[in-house]
């Protein structure tokens, strides 16, 4: 390996990791706050590109069902809920939350399709259709057992990964998709080439964690949803909503994952079951920055990302093996760095 | 019920098995080896997730592993099935035993990530190495051959299969009610409770995880010389997560809800697969995957207890005897009363910036109970946790017996003759109380795995049992021996810890803030019950809030206050110590 394609290859390995990284901090996001281990983000990644793609070839995208589908059965879990606890007057606000602001989104975006409106406008679009999945993902499968262990919520955490898969080759179809490049601006850094897009994502990614950051020290409601990561009982009693908390991480955490998929749809084909490699490799950086810190988690996607690049260079059929396999000395280090203390015990 | 009537049911469905054959269809038959081949998966889960509390959803990575060794020594190398058992074996449960060893010391949900990793890993590995076929897998596997009978069909190796799950569930059942099983049901009461009784938490991790993965051995041998071809597809994530299902639907803490599981998410998945075509034309492969996660996903919102557990509740009671007098376990030899037992001499630790305990010399000498005390955060807890082993002192010296233990892990100091109750009770609500005391008895037996799935182990457990049994009547628990520990009031859970720290036959008592959340009629009788254990020559450790209860109690009095010792002496001579006075009250009135 000569000094030029080591320089390529770390090129290469920032780029991706720096899409992991976006991911990887709304991991960190949605597990600081609801405890669930979102393995499904990877798929919120996915179909971000995929619906970016149907938005440019000029046909609705499968999301729109999805996200009706989706709103319909969230608006009737929280009104049947409601409907138990006797909070009847709390229905109309739930409608509004759950069915008809989603249906406003798509509304909008049926809309304004028929304009065929310029490549930012679909991008906003296609971030649009994707924000509400979460959400009310959320509300359908994580809220009725919010309080059960991490271990729990993680095993269905798994299951609605594949259940998203399976409707993603629903609504999506089998076909992969390569949206048109952002920019094909191109430079010479130091004698090495470097498109456009690398530095577009090198820059979002900066961008949208330093708004992250920015969120968190000066809002109110970042500062109530670090207060719920630290202490949901605590944030409780302060009058923070745990379930609101919630939303609104999975809201932001979602924005980020969508960024992630418009940034790699021009790079990478994307299918309807690409999410997974994407969300667990984000995972694997989380989880060397230890699933609490988002430095740590930005650190670690790029390492994963460096990992990938150099591992594919290799060998192009086990880069996957690889970057898993390596995962299993950091747990150790990190087990072994950090002193557990004594595991939740669940009956 | 009684074992009698346990033991009719057991060869009824027995019976109904071996009929199965020759009533059923040939379809229903291949439904059925299936069924039996996912339940020796799914047992093994059931005891690593169920029992251990260990969630894995790499089981589909072990049983692929076994299908292709198994597949490379028959297929591509043309040796025997059998040699491919012992290779699937020994490879399965090499790497399990490996993987074990690095992830096992890793915290609930980071394990289970780590299952994920590896199990993706593996199955990545399948399709991308040349000499396994790589995704086009590898046919022409040969039919198992017994002598010169080959099981060709499905009839015939029904046999061999259902043979090996039945014994497969009376080897795992003997194995929970013996030593190591009892300890591996103790494991979800988390590492400190296991460690407190001289269990290796890690050792019993790693067996249970390398049971589960040999029992995934031995679904994936079955596996591949049933259909005769391997390809990667089948030991995907997906199939992880429809084990974990298995495990889980069938009751994760039940050994023959492995079983149940996987008839039920069979089934389902067939009828599934009949009948969503007729809903929904075109669309079924995607649907299938979704309605199966939906219901894993109901299931897991709603009925989590799983379908034995359930059904068992509405069986009768099993009727079980007492234990009968039995040659006794061995016993230690108690030290003369007054020689010195425990020394710290130095203690000191930190944690960050504060100094919990600082600089901390004490003694104990055999024979007294000697009682440590100090208001709110003076460091007495931490202490406690110094003396077990559960953290480990930045300086100074701890020697029990004359032998130092600063360094030595928790369970080899609970070995060594110091055995603990805990603050907050940590007994497995679900075992009963006979089962809650056989757990301490850990240390002073010796059945290993194999001979308790054997029941090799008969006198010895007939020993432990007894010895169970005297110290529950010791404690003044003895008249409901089964009846489980999560039914008592929390006075006498407290007293049950205490038969079960005695079962080890300990030197050394250690009680952390026993009184706590008592009654007052409650401390009275635990006050009288330390009295008559000290009268046996049982050396007591105290640490305590209570002043009533532990000024009546103690022989001698550590006084602790912002991590230092402050004075030390009889009770009567601390009650009206000025220091002590201004720690409590905050200055002398």
């Amino acid at each position: 390996m000569t000094a030029d394609i080591a320089a390529i290859l770390a090129i290469d390995g920032i780029a991706t990791g720096a899409v992991y990284a976006l991911v990887a901090i709304g991991t960190v996001l949605i597990f600081t706050v609801t405890r669930v281990i979102f393995i499904p983000f990877g798929d919120i990644a996915a179909f971000t590109a995929l619906t970016l793609a149907a938005l440019d070839a000029k046909q609705l995208p499968g999301t729109v069902g999805l996200v009706v589908v989706l709103a319909c059965m969230a608006c009737a879990m929280e009104v049947v809920s409601l409907a138990r606890a006797g909070e009847l007057r709390a229905v109309p606000k739930a409608v509004l939350f759950y069915l008809v602001l989603p249906l406003i989104v798509v509304g909008t975006v049926w809309l304004t399709m028929r304009f065929t409106p310029p490549m930012p406008v679909r991008i906003v679009l296609a971030l649009l259709l994707i924000l509400p999945i979460s959400p009310l993902l959320d509300r359908i499968v994580f809220r009725p057992i919010a309080d059960a262990s991490v271990l729990l919520l993680l095993t269905v955490s798994v299951a609605l990964h594949f259940a998203l898969v399976g409707l993603g080759l629903l609504f999506f179809g089998p076909e992969g998709v390569r949206t048109e490049p952002l920019t094909s601006m191109a430079m010479e850094i130091a004698g090495v080439h470097v498109s456009g897009q690398t530095v577009l994502i090198l820059t979002a990614a900066l961008v949208f964690s330093g708004l992250l950051f920015l969120f968190f020290d000066f809002t109110l409601i970042g500062k109530a949803l670090r207060a719920t990561a630290l202490n949901r009982t605590g944030a409780r009693l302060m009058g923070i909503r745990p379930a609101r908390a919630g939303t609104i991480a999975y809201l932001l955490g979602s924005l980020m994952a969508g960024v992630s998929g418009i940034l790699i749809a021009p790079v990478n084909t994307i299918f309807y079951d690409s999410g997974f490699l994407l969300g667990l490799k984000a995972f694997v950086g989380a989880i060397v920055g230890g699933m609490t810190s988002y430095p740590g988690a930005a650190l670690g996607a790029f390492g994963v990302g460096l990992l990938e690049s150099f591992a594919s260079f290799q060998s192009s059929t086990l880069k996957d093996v690889i970057v898993f396999s390596l995962l299993i000395p950091v747990l150790l280090w990190r087990s072994l760095a950090s002193q557990h203390s004594e595991e939740e015990v669940e009956e | 019920m009684t074992p009698q009537q346990i033991r009719l049911i057991i060869a009824a469905a027995i019976a109904c098995l071996v009929a199965a054959p020759f009533v059923l269809n040939p379809f229903s038959i291949t439904l059925l080896n299936y069924i039996g081949i996912y339940s020796l998966a799914a047992i093994g889960l059931a005891l690593l997730t169920g029992v251990g509390g260990i969630v894995s959803f790499g089981q589909a990575a072990f049983v692929g592993v076994a299908a292709y060794a198994t597949a490379w020594v028959t297929a591509l190398n043309g040796y025997s099935p059998w040699l491919g058992l012992v290779l699937a074996v020994i490879l399965t449960c090499s790497i399990a035993a490996i993987l074990g060893f690095v992830t096992l010391r890793l915290g609930g949900h980071f394990l289970s990530l780590s299952t994920v990793a590896w199990g993706l890993a593996i199955a990545f590995l399948f399709g991308n190495i040349q000499g396994l076929g790589q995704h086009n897998g590898i046919s022409g596997i040969p039919p198992i051959s017994i002598g010169p009978f080959a099981l060709v069909e499905s009839r015939q190796i029904y046999f061999l299969i259902w043979a090996i799950v039945v014994a497969v569930l009376l080897l795992c059942y003997n194995l929970l009610d013996s030593r190591i099983g009892r300890a591996m049901r103790a494991m979800r009461g988390g590492n400190t409770l296991v460690e407190s009784l001289g269990i290796s938490a890690f050792q019993i991790k790693l067996a249970t995880f390398v049971i589960a993965a040999f029992l995934g051995a031995l679904s994936g041998w079955l596996y591949a010389h049933l259909g005769r071809f391997v390809s990667p597809g089948p030991f995907e994530a997906i199939m992880g997560i429809e084990y974990l299902m298995m495990a889980m639907v069938g009751g994760a803490g039940s050994i023959l809800g492995g079983v149940v599981g996987a008839a039920i998410v069979t089934l389902l998945k067939n009828a599934v697969q009949d009948y969503l075509p007729l809903i929904a034309k075109g669309a079924s492969g995607q649907l299938e995957i979704v309605a199966f996660s939906a219901l894993f996903i109901l299931f897991l919102q709603r009925a989590r207890q799983g379908i034995v557990p359930f059904l068992a509740g509405f069986l009768p009671e099993l009727k079980k005897s007492r234990p009968q007098p039995a040659s006794p376990l061995p016993c230690r030899e108690q030290p003369a009363p007054g020689t010195l037992l425990l020394k710290v001499s130095g203690a000191q630790r930190r944690f960050g910036g504060l100094v919990a305990v600082n600089n901390v010399s004490f003694e104990v000498r055999s024979g007294e109970i000697l009682g440590l005390i100090g208001p709110n955060g003076a460091g007495k807890t931490t202490m406690f946790n110094l003396l077990t082993g559960a953290l480990r002192a930045n300086s100074g010296e701890i020697a029990f017996a004359g032998r130092s233990i600063t360094d030595d892990q928790q369970f080899h100091i609970a070995r060594s003759g110091i055995s603990r109750t805990f603050q907050h009770v940590k007994l497995r609500p679900r075992m009963t109380l006979l089962d809650n005391v056989l757990l301490g008895t850990y240390s002073r037996t010796g059945t290993g795995l194999l001979a308790g799935a054997l029941r090799l182990n008969q006198a010895e457990e007939a020993s432990a049992r007894y010895e169970a049994l005297q110290q529950l009547e010791r404690v003044g628990l003895g008249d409901k021996p089964f009846e489980l520990a999560g039914n008592l009031p929390l006075g006498n859970q407290r007293v049950l810890e205490i038969a079960r720290a005695l079962a080890a036959d300990p030197t050394l008592l250690v009680l952390d803030e026993p009184a706590a959340g008592l009654r007052r009629q409650e401390k009275l009788k635990l006050a009288e019950l330390l009295r008559s254990l000290r009268a046996d020559h049982l050396t007591i450790l105290l640490v305590e809030h209570d002043m009533e209860f532990v000024m009546s109690l103690v022989d001698r009095i550590v006084v602790l206050d912002f991590g230092s010792k402050l004075c030390e002496g009889e009770p009567a001579a601390i009650r009206n110590d000025a220091r002590v006075q201004e720690a409590y009250l905050g200055g002398v009135a």
